[in-house]
Order: structure tokens, then sequence, then C-alpha cells
């Protein structure tokens, strides 16, 4: 049987849970006069029975499906002739992983030695049977389950808080899956990292001023030096991110003023979904945006005020970025915005503040600690964004403060690095991985920043 | 589905002592008369046929009615009844509410308050609000009493205004409770404290007029008793005209008393008369808490 069967049997056996467990409510009520003496309600009964079938039982067949497989192998591995035992751990696991292909079917014998076919159908036994013992043994733990669940109904019985126990634990192991996840993204990244900064020291990458890591693969190669200087990326990112920040926050910011305060309810209802379709646009029609519309002018009108200006600018890249961040910036300003009660612009107004004295002596102070939140929301994106600026801001690591010129940011460097055929152990890979790091960490301190604002001055009003 | 109701309010009616559906005592016709005397001699405001709408809602029909310069005017009746609509309409906070749509003529010292060069910041500064819950700014209480002369351009320098904000709190009897902590966030006071700051806060900018939008309806009564003697003895100086729930309330801080019914101004008059003489079965029925 595959999984899904025993996964379809599962909940069968957890429906039937519920019946049995709320028939058996009623029955055992029945002599002490009726549901009423229950202490819970007969549905909570049947939940109850029904969670003790289901729930040991898909526990039980995620651990077999996490570790079945690692279990297999070294059941055969260990099986295998001692020479290939003494192979190197890698090469073991080639040989071993065309057991595995053979076995699947997905690979015809002649690949293979007389020693390898013996595996694969030894192995392919092994997997029937722990498929057979598999459901057995789950359909069982559910049966059980069912069985200890039901024994236990009793009128005295709280299945109720029960219940609503198993759920609160339920939900507690979602959360913490988020959190562990998470977790997992930071480790993986980090030990790639630690792997990079073993051949690349640390002091070079963090305060490092020249970037450019292509490495000679062979020693007759003049192709680059591979400095991994990080500082020049961080100033592009930085630059491209003040550009899109000075576009976005006070077109956004205003135009939710406008839309909170000033604008009839006709005009809002237009205006907001056409500024939240903008937030829609893929950000690769935003980049060739950028690219092909916006660089070419800015470079035009820069020639015709006598500026030198790259065909690929950060300016451009900036700019185009801050197009996209707007609707951003705006939608959680709007919301920051209306959620100041009304009582306080009753209170201006009605000291004969004018609209404009009201927006800004009162509304703003009362809403900036969400809208500082929501601006370092909104640079956290730009910081991250990545697609615009590979096509419009260039690739070229120079370490300038001029938005004229073409400069790369930290994400578009990750992206060239590990686009193409690579080999995992170069420091020129590894180094994406560094750079991963570092990108989690600004937007990690920005993210903290943020809910510090926020928490901080949160309950200045109410 | 009406007879259905009015059966019920029949029924209810049945039982003594029990409210009545005011919609079935509300027969008041739409060319009615105000029963009592909304004019008086020397008056502060006045409005006359005045109807305000809330899109299709009539919620204020043809009121007409003076406020007498330092009097203190009570404005009484069951919810939704145009007592709070009618208040706004006194300073044109109306306005801000886009549905809103005022008819009528309005006066404040014989100037027409709603002509087209009328200028709502400075009729809002002497004609002053307080709000029916506590609404300082989320800001120090220094400045929430500032705010208003500070955008009005009352104060010179910090000296003056120093001296504006003392009196201010000082004439709110609040000055001795909070002088140590005039840093200290305006929210951060008890209720009835948050009240008298608000009304210290109005008064700060010397209204003429102070309209008060039930100020003692989120208070305690300890609160409460604090904010109607400071209502008697701001009296000497301003004009009031406080909108309220409580009838006591009434009785205790004004000279005359307003009852309004469904958008309909029923009956003026001394508030001594009012309370024990009402001539409009209304206006008893409402008194004698047969509804509300």
């Amino acid at each position: 049987m595959d999984t899904i069967t025993v996964l379809l049997v599962l909940l069968a056996l957890s429906v039937a849970g519920f019946f049995l467990g709320r028939r058996r409510s009623h029955a055992v009520a029945a002599g002490e006069g009726g549901a009423r003496a229950l202490h819970s309600l007969p549905k909570h009964y049947g939940y109850m029975a029904a969670l003790w079938a289901l729930l040991p039982a898909l526990g039980l067949l995620v651990l077999w499906a996490v570790f079945e497989s690692s279990i297999l192998a070294n059941v055969v591995i260990g099986e295998l002739p001692d020479q290939v035992q003494q192979l190197p751990e890698s090469e073991r696991g080639l040989y071993f992983n065309q057991v595995v292909s053979y076995a699947r079917g997905a690979i015809d014998a002649a690949q293979l030695d007389h020693v390898q076919v013996t595996a694969a159908e030894h192995y392919r036994q092994l997997l029937a049977s722990s498929a057979r013992f598999k459901a057995l043994l789950v359909s069982l733990v559910a049966v059980v389950g069912g069985l200890l669940a039901l024994r236990r109904i009793a009128p005295k019985l709280r299945a109720r808080n029960h219940v609503e126990n198993i759920f609160k634990w339920m939900l507690f192991a979602c959360s913490f899956l988020a959190v562990l996840t998470t977790l997992g993204i930071v480790l993986s990244v980090l030990f790639e990292a630690l792997r990079f900064f073993q051949k690349v020291p640390v002091s070079d990458f963090l305060f490092g001023l020249e970037w450019s890591p292509q490495m000679a693969i062979r020693p007759d190669q003049v192709a680059a030096s591979g400095s991994f200087g990080f500082v020049p990326l961080l100033v592009g990112t930085l630059l491209i991110s003040t550009v899109a920040m000075l576009i976005a926050v006070p077109v956004g910011l205003m135009s939710a003023i406008y839309l909170s305060e000033y604008a009839t309810r006709r005009f809002r209802s237009v205006t907001k979904p056409v500024l939240e379709i903008l937030a829609g646009v893929p950000t690769v029609v935003y980049g060739f945006f950028a690219a092909l519309t916006v660089a070419p002018f800015i470079r035009e009108l820069g020639e015709s005020l006598g500026l030198t200006v790259a065909s690929e600018s950060a300016l451009a890249a900036g700019l185009v970025m801050g197009i996209m961040i707007i609707p951003f910036v705006m939608s959680l300003s709007d919301d920051i915005i209306n959620a100041v009660p009304d009582s306080m612009r009753e209170a201006s107004l009605g000291m004969g503040a004018t609209m404009n004295e009201t927006i800004r002596k009162v509304l703003l102070p009362a809403a900036l600690p969400g809208i500082v939140g929501g601006v370092l929301l909104a640079v956290s994106r730009a910081i991250g964004e990545t697609m615009i600026v590979v096509m419009a801001a260039g690739l070229s690591a120079r370490l300038t403060i001029n938005p004229l010129e073409a400069v790369t940011t930290i994400t578009v460097q990750i992206v060239t690095l590990l686009v193409g055929d690579q080999e995992f152990d170069s420091p020129k890979t590894l180094a994406a991985f560094a750079l991963g790091l570092v990108l989690f960490f600004v937007t990690l301190l920005l993210n903290v920043v943020a809910l510090y604002v926020v928490r901080k001055y949160r309950e200045q009003y109410e | 589905m009406d007879t259905g109701r009015q059966q019920e309010a029949a029924a209810a009616g049945a039982q003594a002592r029990e409210p009545l559906d005011i919609r079935d005592h509300g027969s008041v016709g739409d060319a009615y008369q105000t029963i009592g005397a909304p004019f008086v001699d020397d008056a502060k405001m006045s409005a006359r046929h005045v109807n305000v709408y809330y899109g299709e809602k009539h919620a204020i029909t043809d009121v007409s009615l003076d406020i007498g310069r330092n009097e203190v005017i009570a404005m009484i009746g069951p919810s939704g009844c145009g007592k709070s609509t009618f208040l706004r309409t006194l300073n044109r906070m109306n306005d801000i509410i886009p549905i809103c749509r005022v008819e009528g003529q309005f006066y404040l010292d014989g100037e027409d308050i709603y002509s087209q060069d009328q200028d709502t910041v400075l009729l809002r500064a002497r004609v002053g609000m307080v709000f029916q819950k506590p609404n300082p700014f989320p800001k120090s209480i220094y400045e929430n009493v500032a705010y208003g002369p500070r955008i009005h351009g009352l104060a010179h320098n910090k000296a003056e205004m120093d001296e504006i904000v003392e009196s201010s709190l000082r004439r709110a009897g609040l000055f001795e409770e909070v002088k140590d902590q005039l840093d200290k966030p305006g929210t951060g006071l008890s209720g009835g404290q948050q009240q008298r700051l608000c009304i210290a806060r109005a008064i700060a900018v010397s209204p003429e007029v102070i309209l008060m939008d039930e100020p003692c309806s989120a208070l305690d009564p300890i609160a409460t008793a604090r904010i109607e003697e400071l209502i008697d003895e701001l009296k000497d100086n301003y004009t009031i005209a406080i909108v309220t729930h409580s009838m006591q309330q009434a009785a205790r801080v004004s000279q005359r008393t307003a009852y309004f019914h469904l958008g309909k101004l029923i009956e003026v008059g001394d508030t001594k008369q009012i309370f024990t003489m009402p001539e409009h079965e209304l206006t008893e029925n409402y008194i004698t808490g047969r509804f509300g």
C-alpha cells in the first residue's frame, strides 16, 4: 500500500472514531439520565476518539517517511562487499545511487555490475515489506488509539477540555514549525558561509573595498584576483535603496494622506485599487521597464544637461524600484492614518485648526510609529529586491555614491554567482551564502528596529 | 410587521412603568410649533428654521432656537433625537461629514456663520467644543493646552504661552493636580482629569461659546460633579450649550432646557419650569422616565 492509501485508511478510521465516540457517549449517558448527565456534548467525545485515532498514527507515518530511506540505505550498504565499503564516502554514495535508480526502474541493468543488481533486488524487497509493515502498523496504532479513547468515555470525562487542549497543542506545533523552518534556513546559510570564511578571511570580506569574484581555475590563467570585498555591494545596495525610498516615501505617504483625509469616497474607491495594481505587477516587468524605458530616458536627459550617465544607472533602478514600493508605503500608511481615532480629528478641527494643521500636528505624530514601521518594512523590500536591479543597474561592483553610474547590489551578485554551472566548493560559489547571511542580518536588523519603534510608541493614543 | 411592532408596544405599554417605544409617541406633524420660549432678548447665538439631512435621512426638522448670552442651555431628549447634531451645526462641525447637509440661518452676535465669507477656523476659535469622550492629543499636558493658542498665534513668546496654559488649566480646575507633570502625556490622566484637560484646551483660545456634547457620559459620579461645578463657574465668562442624557445634570447646571424629539424641538423653557410643569405630553413622558 502506498502512502496515499494509508492516509485515506487513517482518515476513514478517524471518521469512524468520531461516530463511535459520539454513539458511545450516548450509550454511557443513557444509564445515567440522558445526554444532560455528560460533562461535554456528545460531539466532543466523538472529536476526542477521532483525534486519538488520527494523531498518533499520523505522527508514526511522518516519522516513518523521514527515516525510512536512510535506514534502508544503511541496511543495503551494510551488505555490500568489503571493497565497496572501503570506497570514499562520495563514491560509495554514487555506487548506491545506481542501486536505488535500478530498483526504481530508472536505469537498465547494463550499466550495473552483478553485486549492484543483487543489492537492488534486495532493496526492492525491503521497500515492499517496509510499505506493508508501515500500513499495518499505522492502522494498528490508529485502531488502538481510537479504542483507548472509546474505553475512557464516561459521563465524568472532560472531553471538551481534552479536545481544546489537543487543538491548542496542534496550533502550537504549527507555529513551532514556522520557527523551525526559519532556523533551518539560517543554519544552512550559516554553515555554507562558514565554509566560505575558511577560505576567505572575515575581515577581507567585511572591509574589502574590491569585489571581483572571478577566480583563476588553472594556474596559467590571468582571469582575476578573486577578491571578495563586500563594501562596494553594500554601498550599491544602500545607494539604490536610498533613491527608491526618496521616491516611495514622500509620494506614498502623501497619497495616503490625500486618500484618507481629502479624497471623496468615490475617488478613493477608484484610486486605491488602481494604485494597488502597481503592487501586483511582477518585478520582472518593472525590470525591463527600467532597463528599456527609464534608463535610456535618464541617459538622454543627462546628456542633454551635459552629464555623463551610464546606460545602466543606479538612478534608473532606484526610480523604478521606488515606483514599485509606492503602493506598499501608501497602503500601510493609509491604514495607519485611518486607524487614528476620529476623535483626534474632531478635537483638532473643533479648536479651529485647519485640515493641514490637523494632519501635520495631530495625525502624523499619532500615526508616526506605524508609518516608521511601514517605511522600514519597505526598506527591507528595497534591499531584498533583485529583478529590477539585475536588469537596470548593471553588474559592475563600483564603489561610488554617484547615482548616475552603474553599481551592483548584494542580491544581484548572489544571482550571478549561482547562475549557470558551478562548483560548489569554490569560494566564488560559497560567497553567495556569505552575502545571503549578510543580507539576512541587514533585513533582520531593520525588522527589529521597525518592531521596536512600533512597540515603543504604539500606546500613544487610546 | 409594523402592526406587529405596535402590538408589542401596546402589550409593553399595558405593563406599568415599562418604557414606551418612542416611535409610537413621536407623532408630531412636520408643520409643528415649538412650545415655550425658544427666543430670548439678548441672544448670543440664534438658529432659524434649521434642517439637517444625513444623505436621505432627515435628522433635524425646522428647529429655531436662541442661546442667551452667559447662560447655560441644556439640550435633552432620547437617543437619536438630533440634539448632538444640532449642537454640531453651531460651530459647523458637521461640515466635515461629507453626506451631511445643513439648511437654515445661524447667527453669532448677529453675524451669519454659514455665509460664504465665514471662515470655519475663526468660527471654531470663537465657538469651542468639548466632546463626549475625553480626547486629549497624544502629546504632553502642556502641549495639549498650548495647541490652540499656537495654531491661532495667540502667544508671542514662551512666557505668554506659559501664562495662557497655566490660567486655562486653573480655570478648568486642573492646574493644582498636574502642575508638576506638565510634560507628561495627557493620555495618562484619569478620565475626569482628561475631560477637564479638554475643557482647558477649549478655553485656552478664549472662545465666546463652549459647546459640550455629553461631556460627562464617560465619567464616574465624582468626576461628573467636578465638571458640573466647573460649568457653573465658567458660565460667568462664557455661553455654554450642553447636550446631556442625564436629566438631573440638566436640572443642576442649566438655566434653560430644550427638549428634542425625533429631530424636532418640542419644548423650550426655563429649566425649573420644564422639569416641574412641562406643557407637552412628550416632554412630560420623557422627564418622568416613561421612555428614553
